[in-house]
């Protein structure tokens, strides 16, 4: 699974976050390549949804630099609007339009963002549709899903847009656990597909099967990054080895 | 069926002039409520600013209208600013100047209310798939917000049509001054005329206040499924 030689897609360079006086992000670096998939772990509050969120210019981070395509993301004239069409986000709530039928959150952002044909949006929606197994549930209003089922569905959203990168933050967090597996089952096929990702998750288990990287973050720095294997059985740093220490019983 | 009172409303044009009456005060509450919810959504947009000044002006503006009562308002832009500018304005042009600009302040809260109800993530998802500002709020906040604003904003048109009636002071014939003239004229041989005029004034009232509620009460419904 070494995908050390792909191109590298995304770059992130010494990042600085703070809020007001409080550091949340202190010196992230990492490189994450075409068809590799970073699964991001630390304890609550260590910044892995902060890391997340400066990505794609939900906050504003203070300093370092976020090379996406070649193209710089840090400063006053980067063009979100269409970075973001090459970014998809999941979040942890629910968050597709509640007042949107299901077709209608997928269409939104392909027809009314990408000015692309309806038509051949609604095939490809429809054939993402199938692949997540809620073909049926097209004309249904979110508050008529379950919560797998509307993050499948925002996971469908964020896909149609086509992006090149997914950014999952504890997607399956809120969730009722019976309801876990459907979700994650269908970011694991994205990665069987080569769909480069960054996961923020605390499902272990997961976390050791989809990724080919793990990014241990501990107060806002990386301590350490390493293939799955070894991450799980051999922690390097002490932290890393607390941290784990609690998933087991 | 000399002694029913009830036939002052039959006699001669009465009921033509009271419907006239009645169209002035449905016709400036109307054409109020109409630039008030448009200038109001404006309002409700700017009062989301982040811009601490815009938010003090529009705040400004609220209060102005809360604290004076309407009736000194209308006597303000009827008497003082026209004074003031040596201009001429109909009583008509004041009452939907001064009702539209009451309408805007109380609207702009109201859809500043619906707005800020509106869950954080919603906002950041629709930034998610690309969406500009205007984007973000045609197709996903305003649409979300207007169905949360309804109750408040039928409840605002309904007190704009009953407070119509101030503009008597201002000297513009409405259903109730037609009604008064009514009275007038025919107290002395129907000493029960003030009933049956100010009661079917009564009823024309509801008969367009009803009808909005009800449109609320079936648009909430639609909503809801």
């Amino acid at each position: 699974m070494n995908k050390e030689n792909h191109q590298v897609l995304l770059e992130i360079k010494d990042l600085h976050k703070e809020y007001d006086t409080r550091t949340v992000l202190d010196g992230i670096h990492l490189r994450v390549h075409k068809g590799e998939v970073i699964v991001v772990l630390g304890p609550s509050g260590c910044g892995k949804s902060t890391l997340l969120r400066c990505l794609n210019g939900l906050e504003s981070i203070q300093g370092g630099d976020i090379q996406f395509d070649g193209e710089s993301l840090v400063g006053s004239n980067v063009d979100w609007q269409k970075t973001r069409q090459k970014i998809g986000m999941v979040f942890q709530n629910y968050d597709l339009f509640p007042h949107m039928t299901v077709i209608e959150n997928i269409l939104l952002g392909p027809i009314k963002v990408q000015k692309r044909e309806k038509k051949e949006v609604m095939e490809q929606a429809a054939q993402l549709l199938e692949k997540v197994g809620l073909s049926d549930r097209k004309d249904s209003y979110p508050r008529q899903l379950s919560g797998g089922q509307k993050q499948r569905i925002a996971i469908v959203r964020a896909l149609c847009m086509n992006p090149e990168i997914m950014l999952f933050d504890e997607v399956t967090a809120a969730l009722d656990p019976e309801m876990v597996r459907e979700v994650l089952d269908v970011i694991l096929g994205l990665a069987k597909q080569g769909m480069t990702m960054m996961i923020v998750t605390h499902e272990m288990g997961f976390a050791q099967a989809v990724a080919d990287r793990i990014l241990f973050i501990d107060e806002g720095r990386v301590c350490e990054i390493s293939e799955p294997k070894e991450f799980f059985t051999n922690p390097k740093t002490e932290r890393a080895q607390q941290f784990l220490n609690i998933f087991q019983f | 069926m000399q002694n029913l009172g009830i036939n002052v409303l039959f006699e001669g044009t009465t009921l033509q002039r009271l419907f006239e009456g009645l169209m002035m005060t449905a016709g400036i509450a109307f054409i109020s409520i109409i630039i008030g919810s448009f200038l109001g959504i404006g309002m409700g947009l700017l009062r989301t600013s982040k811009s601490r000044i815009v938010q003090f002006i529009c705040r400004l503006y609220l209060e102005v209208f809360r604290i004076i009562p309407i009736l000194v308002w209308l006597f303000i832009v009827y008497f003082g600013v026209t004074n003031a500018l040596d201009i001429h304005l109909d009583g008509e042009v004041v009452a939907v100047i001064v009702f539209s600009l009451w309408g805007a302040a109380e609207m702009g809260d109201i859809v500043r209310g619906a707005l800020e109800s509106l869950p954080k993530h919603q906002v950041e998802s629709g930034k998610a798939i690309g969406l500009s500002f205007w984007g973000l709020y045609r197709y996903v906040l305003i649409p979300q917000a207007v169905r949360r604003m309804l109750p408040g904003a039928i409840n605002l048109s309904t007190r704009m049509v009953k407070t119509t009636s101030l503009v008597v002071m201002i000297g513009v014939i409405d259903v109730v001054k037609v009604g008064q003239q009514i009275i007038e004229r025919s107290i002395i041989k129907v000493p029960t005329a003030s009933f049956w005029v100010y009661g079917l004034i009564f009823i024309l009232y509801f008969i367009i206040c009803y009808p909005l509620s009800k449109l609320s009460k079936k648009l909430e419904a639609k909503w809801e499924n």
